[in-house]
């Protein structure tokens, strides 16, 4: 089968964050880059896939010329190859994004099994790349799963509800979005990124078209003024903490 | 007009929707609600208790099981019907799913997860990025806004109660719309109470140190009714499973109480605390960030804090 | 927690192995009162000790350094910290497996065993997952090991609070430093201020920025060293325990491979130098993992992880869980920067120190501050060595970029730097480069080391030439130093001294405060030029200089190049509090130009109508000397053992003049002398000491040989001199020579310095106080015919015919004690000098 997942370059933050004087952007100075944690998910689950059932998988991506370095991330999972969709390097909307993703797939050649996406972006949490790319090559799409298994000549996914499990059917050729917890992904091996460092990247420039969502611009969330109560040190703060959850009502049924 | 989709599973409401309600009703527009399938007929009252003013029951014999292309088709149906100037629903994983499905299909932009909204054209909205810890202002062009409203953005509070006109509507649902349906369920298992409900969720950080560390903390949710959670850290170390994890890509927790035990507090972990109504933090570490986010702190070895907060927890239950 | 005093002893900021370090160590010394600051949380602040790989290589060409890791190593062991694991320094080229065994002549030196080198197969034993077939040797050091730098940090923290002499506050920031009157008075924190007289800046990578707020330099910046961390490894979580196998430098790549738990940490210093404005350095809350700890850039560890590759292919199929650019503090000169700095008085830099180093830097840094005596001479890490030009960021960039990928490397001892030359120029530069001088450079000054020019010597003087027909012994050197040698020794040289540094010392309290200073006696007529060392209290040697009195209240020092700031400050700090004397730094006033040689009288008569003959121009003695229109000052003494003059000019004249004496020596041949003849052939002739080779503050006077009549005044160090020479010496300087130079495959070799002297059956020797021997300086005598060696032994080996080992290279050559203490072994009544 073919396998193909989509990944955005984004910052790897860690520490309080802050913007640039334009307020477009998150400062990058001290930062990263990485993927967003689902999307790691995914790269893992086509990796386990084509290892699993056989076939060719290959990594997209739409960004600036930088994000070639997530794309050899992922090759040294175990991708076997890598589409980079040059930009400027602004942000496109949803919308224009899957538009890009949609005829790079057509453009492309290959007949994908299966597109595979994070379910959100962990920079913009637009949640809707994956089903308008769906949308447009008219496929399937389930959206969140942290199970899939090829069957036959679809695949059964699961998405967590309500502390158990939907499970659908789905035919193939489809779009899945996943999320973290589907596997444990990898960390790339020395070897894995020296066969990486040696890939060829295809490329291609998609036309702008500009958004229809428009950003005009990012804020810092005030942080909500509270106090900390130390109720003590080590074992000896217990009783305190126990009236603490009667106050709270907790013990009542 | 707004139009606002009602979420609910084989007719239990999702209570966001109830804030996204809230949320619409103050747009200055009439708030119209969409139920679909027979099963949701019930929960019109209470949308009219949030301010709906009209429900429209969308009646169609294969909606009885959740299914995010039909849900939208009829969300598109009333679209064209209706004209709203937006569209509203819970940016939950239905809710986001079921309007990517109709921004798709209607190719017109949506915003997720938005906790401010002005409508106009362009429509200006505050959403929620990066899981909450950013936030962006956006204009959206589009003949009718897209957007779902970040859960615990708002509080849902009821507006004087009318009845609300209802509005049975009958769409037209081919096949396609159904390829991807609901078409197993596992249940939870019994008596287990779910990390997204917990009223007390025993999270343990890198700081449990290992999975056997994790005993007490089992214990201690135990005693009290709630569920065990953890750290994306301790899930990448393999200590607990992914389902456990709190956090931006884990399970949202709103319980009473997060006792948060030898969590630093990293953002990640920090977004999917937030909806917790109080945090008790044991670390040893006075500094860490999580102690900032804290109502409550013990400043120690969760090793011996614990066992010790399990005998007085019993004993205040003797 | 205690709150922020408002008034303390001592002020250590920073809490990573350094800080707390120095504040276990002053508290051991009975300081009271300190407080220990950090901006970061307890135990990790998140400076470089945090991300540390916390290995100890134990040798190091470095005396200095060495001495500070062997320190360091036995108090991580007392503290119970250090985990003993071997290491190998692997050789995967030819030129490496020399540098090896020059390695371990450089740990014997040093008093180190368990140095041993091996086979590919018995490295393969250690390390069953090496691949050997692309080594050619393994060194392997058997005291290597790892440290729990953090736990060692809390230790000794804690310990210090013990003794109830420490306070500690995490998470303050230094938001200033007060001073007044050039001395420290104490810091502004974040949460108010603390009044101090002492204030220790022990902060890494963010030092300069401390010490640019009370107005000092601290001339380091951070850099970037990767670092990963591959696994799990089933075979390294076999055993228990965080460490099983030898630590492995693959010193030829600049990377390490280090076992930590069931992960390898991959190790690398040969990507591009990545220097970071101290800036730039994100604060601690916006740091994604820690300030020092920075984005990983893949690219420029690719190579790296190739090499490693190839080295320990088994790493390949295993993941990068961790992986970090951490940064470290770079100096230029890559030592660290210690000491009270020389614009604030009572602050004091511990900077750019690494685990394997820290306690041992800090134990020597409290015995300075506390009695001013530190065990281990520090003096190649003292603040104080630093020109104004060295501290310039343009310098401090070039230096570092440049040596970085050194940090493993084979550096050559006369190895010159490529960056940021030709900054100090002498005024006969350009006269020097048309002779075809090739410039060494000194602190910034660039002097000529031979001249292309004496070519054309080299054949005249045929046999008598040492040629070195080893490529490693003929690097940076010229077989024409030789030959300017024999020449300088028939005819007359000059010689370019404008590298000295210069300092006039005036005031009606001059000759007390000169008498206080300097072992020898001051109170000399106008006109007398004095050789003299200067010691600390403790009779260590803190430096030698000449001094020339030229009027009754005014003293002209010369002191050299490499000391010159080390002995300001120190002429500095002791100044007379009520003003009676006041030193004035000459040296960018005042060039030298030496003329030496049998005719060197004959040229200088030549040039001037002043009488220069012996009984009106003694040896010892200075004067103004008018040649043609310039007025310079002549001083009768010589480092090269010849009948001549250092001759100081003022700077805007010094061409002239240069002319003018040039032009008087053609009639008597003269030829120009670079400091290859001045600085090591002739002085070694002469068996002249030079301060940092044969001097230092480890060894006194009377083991030097440097014993003269005691003058009746005090001086700084005379009780503790007094004592030394009332005591048998443990160790005497004598001169040796090589017997034999042919090493085992047949060539003649030449010794460049610190090597091991052995007694022929192969053992280091160790004197009383347990300092082994080692060539202090070596070099060509080619009016001797033998390479000649400087070296303090044991009062039973220093005796004249004592028949002794060097080791070079791995070879053992027979060399001959040729002089016990100063008696020169040329000339040796010094008739020329004198004559």
């Amino acid at each position: 089968m073919n396998i193909l997942v989509c990944i955005k370059r984004i910052p790897a933050t860690g520490g309080k964050v802050s913007l640039t004087a334009d307020e477009q952007e998150i400062d990058t100075r001290h930062l990263g880059f990485t993927v967003s944690p689902h999307e790691e998910c995914a790269v893992e689950e086509a990796v386990r896939l084509i290892e699993a059932n056989g076939g060719s998988s290959a990594v997209l991506t739409l960004g600036a010329e930088v994000s070639t370095e997530q794309l050899r991330d992922a090759m040294a999972m175990g991708i076997d190859r890598a589409i980079l969709l040059e930009t400027d390097g602004r942000e496109w909307d949803a919308g224009s994004t899957a538009a890009a993703i949609v005829e790079a797939v057509r453009a492309d050649g290959m007949n994908f099994d299966l597109l595979l996406f994070g379910n959100e972006a962990a920079d913009t949490g637009d949640y809707q790349v994956g089903i308008r790319v769906a949308h447009a090559l008219g496929l399937p799409c389930v959206t969140g799963i942290k199970s899939l298994e090829i069957k036959g000549g679809g695949a059964v996914a699961k998405r967590e509800a309500s502390g158990g499990w939907d499970i659908f059917e789905i035919p193939l050729p489809a779009v899945v979005t996943v999320k973290e917890g589907i596997n444990l992904p990898r960390y790339p091996s020395f070897q894995g990124r020296l066969k990486a460092k040696k890939k060829d990247i295809a490329r291609a420039k998609p036309q702008w078209n500009g958004n229809q969502m428009e950003k005009a611009r990012l804020k810092i969330p005030k942080e909500q003024e509270h106090q900390v109560e130390i109720l003590g040190n080590g074992p000896g703060a217990a009783p305190k903490a126990v009236e603490v959850f009667q106050k709270l009502g907790l013990f009542q049924k | 007009m707004i139009i606002a989709l009602i979420e609910h599973d084989r007719g239990k409401l999702n209570e966001s929707s109830l804030e996204m309600l809230t949320l619409g009703r103050g747009l200055g527009l009439p708030l119209h609600a969409v139920l679909i399938g027979e099963a949701a007929r019930p929960l019109a009252d209470r949308a009219a208790a949030f301010g709906a003013a009209t429900v429209h029951v969308v009646q169609h014999e294969r909606l009885a099981e959740y299914a995010p292309e039909a849900w939208a088709q009829c969300v598109v149906e009333l679209i064209e019907s209706l004209k709203p100037e937006a569209v509203l629903a819970s940016g939950t994983d239905r809710g986001n799913e079921v309007m990517a499905h109709v921004a798709a299909q209607t190719r017109l932009p949506m915003a997720a997860n938005c906790i401010e909204i002005k409508l106009g054209n362009p429509c200006v909205v505050t959403r929620a990025r990066w899981g909450g810890s950013l936030l962006e202002e956006a204009r959206l062009n589009g003949s009718t806004h897209l957007l779902t409203v970040a859960p615990l953005a708002v509080e849902a509070v009821e507006s004087p109660a009318r009845s609300p006109t209802i509005n049975t509507v009958t769409p037209t649902l081919d096949d396609k719309v159904f390829r991807v349906r609901v078409s197993g369920r596992v249940e939870a298992g019994a008596g287990k109470i779910s990390l997204a409900e917990a009223r007390v969720v025993v999270g343990g950080g890198r700081g449990v140190g290992s999975a056997e560390g994790f005993k007490p903390l089992e214990e201690l949710a135990e005693l009290m009714g709630g569920a065990v959670g953890c750290s994306r850290a301790v899930t990448s170390l393999g200590w607990r499973p992914h389902a456990e994890q709190v956090g931006q890509t884990g399970t949202r927790i709103a319980p009473d109480l997060y006792i948060a035990c030898g969590v630093s507090g990293a953002t990640q972990h920090l977004i999917g605390a937030r909806g917790s109504k109080h945090i008790l933090a044991i670390n040893t570490d006075a500094d860490a960030p999580i102690v900032a986010a804290a109502d409550y702190a013990i400043i120690g070895d969760l090793h011996e804090v614990i066992p010790a907060l399990c005998a007085e927890v019993k004993k205040a239950m003797a | 927690m205690s709150s922020l005093p408002n008034q303390a002893n001592v002020v250590i900021i920073g809490a990573g192995i350094v800080g707390n370090s120095m504040a276990y160590h002053l508290a051991r010394l009975g300081w009271k009162d300190i407080v220990l600051l950090d901006k970061g949380p307890l135990p990790n602040p998140g400076g470089s000790t945090g991300h540390a790989s916390n290995f100890i290589f134990l040798v190091d060409h470095s005396k200095e350094m060495a001495k500070f890791t062997l320190d360091s190593v036995a108090q991580y062991k007392e503290m119970g910290v250090f985990t003993q694991s071997g290491g190998i320094e692997v050789a995967r080229t030819k030129e490496r497996v020399d540098e090896l065994k020059r390695r371990v002549a450089s740990g014997k030196s040093w008093g180190i065993d368990g140095l041993h080198i091996l086979t590919p197969a018995e490295v393969k034993n250690l390390v069953p997952f090496i691949n050997e077939k692309i080594i050619l040797s393994g060194f392997y050091t058997e005291g290597i090991g790892t440290v729990d730098s953090l736990r060692a940090g809390t230790i000794m923290r804690e310990r210090a609070q013990a003794m109830g002499a420490l306070t500690v506050f995490p998470k303050i920031e230094i938001t200033g430093v007060d001073v007044e009157n050039g001395r420290v008075r104490g810091v502004r924190t974040t949460q108010g201020n603390i009044k101090a007289e002492t204030v220790i800046v022990c902060c890494g990578i963010w030092s300069p920025r401390i010490a640019k707020m009370a107005g000092a330099s601290i001339p380091l910046t951070p850099a970037v060293h990767q670092m990963v961390s591959v696994g799990p490894i089933p075979l390294l979580a076999e055993k228990p325990g965080e460490i099983n196998y030898p630590i492995v430098r693959d010193v030829d790549f600049n990377s390490y491979e280090r076992q930590h738990g069931s992960d390898m940490e991959v190790g690398s210093y040969d990507h591009r130098p990545i220097l970071m404005d101290p800036d730039d350095i994100p604060p601690i809350e916006k740091a994604a993992l820690s300030p020092t700890e920075m984005p990983f850039t893949q690219d420029d560890f690719d190579p790296s992880m190739e090499r490693a590759l190839e080295l320990m292919p088994f790493l390949g199929e295993y993941g990068v869980r961790y992986a970090i650019n951490g940064l470290l503090s770079l100096t230029p000169d890559g030592f660290p920067i210690l000491g009270e700095t020389p614009e604030v008085k009572g602050l004091w830099s511990v900077s750019a120190i690494w685990i394997k180093e820290a306690p041992g830097i800090a134990r020597a840094v409290a015995e300075w501050m506390t009695a001013g005596n530190p065990e281990i001479d520090p003096s190649g890490s003292d603040i104080a060595r630093f020109y104004d030009h060295q501290k310039t960021w343009t310098h401090i960039r070039a230096r570092t970029a440049e040596g970085f990928n050194k940090t493993y490397g084979i550096v050559h001892p006369r190895e010159q730097w490529a960056s940021n030359r030709n900054v100090r120029l002498s005024p006969y530069y350009e006269r020097e480069k048309a002779l075809g001088a090739v410039f060494f450079e000194a602190m910034g000054w660039e002097r000529p080391q031979w001249y292309e020019s004496n070519a054309k010597l080299v054949a005249e003087y045929g046999e008598r030439v040492m040629h070195r027909r080893n490529e490693w012994d003929s690097r940076w050197w010229s077989p024409i130093i030789n030959a300017e040698h024999l020449a300088m020794r028939e005819r007359v040289g000059m010689v370019d001294l404008s590298a000295f540094a210069i300092f006039d010392v005036t005031g009606p309290g001059a000759l007390a405060y000169m008498q206080k200073m300097c072992v020898a006696q001051m109170d000399v007529p106008v006109g007398r030029v004095v050789y003299t060392p200067l010691l600390n209290d403790h009779g260590g040697i803190k430096a030698d200089l000449t001094v020339m009195r030229l009027a009754a209240n005014q003293f002209r020092v010369v002191t050299g190049a490499f000391d010159g700031m080390r002995d300001k400050k120190w002429f500095t700090d002791h100044l007379p509090a009520d003003g009676s004397a006041a030193l004035a730094d000459l040296t960018s006033a005042w060039s030298t130009i030496g003329v030496w040689g049998p005719k060197a009288r004959d040229l200088v008569q030549s040039a001037t109508e002043a009488d220069m003959s012996n009984a009106a121009f003694p040896f010892g003695t200075c004067q103004w000397v008018d040649f043609g229109p310039i007025r310079a000052l002549a001083s009768r003494i010589s480092y090269v053992g010849e009948l001549g003059w250092e001759i100081y000019v003022p700077f805007e004249q010094a061409g002239r003049l240069w002319d003018t004496l040039w032009e008087a020596g053609r009639q008597f041949g003269v030829l120009p002398v670079g400091i290859g003849v001045y600085g090591t052939t002739a002085r070694l002739e002469k068996s002249y000491r030079a301060y940092g080779n044969e001097l230092e503050q480890e060894f006194n006077l009377v083991e030097a040989g440097m014993l003269r009549a005691v003058k009746p005044q005090d001086f700084i160090g005379k009780a503790a001199y007094l004592k030394q020479r009332s005591e048998p010496p443990a160790a005497v300087l004598c001169s040796l020579t090589v017997d034999d130079n042919t090493s085992s495959s047949g060539i003649k070799r030449a010794m460049m310095g610190r090597e091991p002297i052995l007694s022929l059956d192969g053992k280091p020797l160790e004197d009383k106080h347990g300092r082994c021997s080692y060539v202090t300086s070596a070099g060509s005598a080619p009016s001797l015919g033998k390479t000649v060696l400087m070296s303090y032994l044991p009062p039973d080996y220093a005796k004249l015919g004592t028949k002794l080992k060097v080791e070079y290279f791995g070879d053992h050559f027979p060399v001959t004690v040729a002089a016990v203490g100063p008696t020169p072994l040329f000339d040796p009544e010094n008739k020329r000098m004198k004559g």
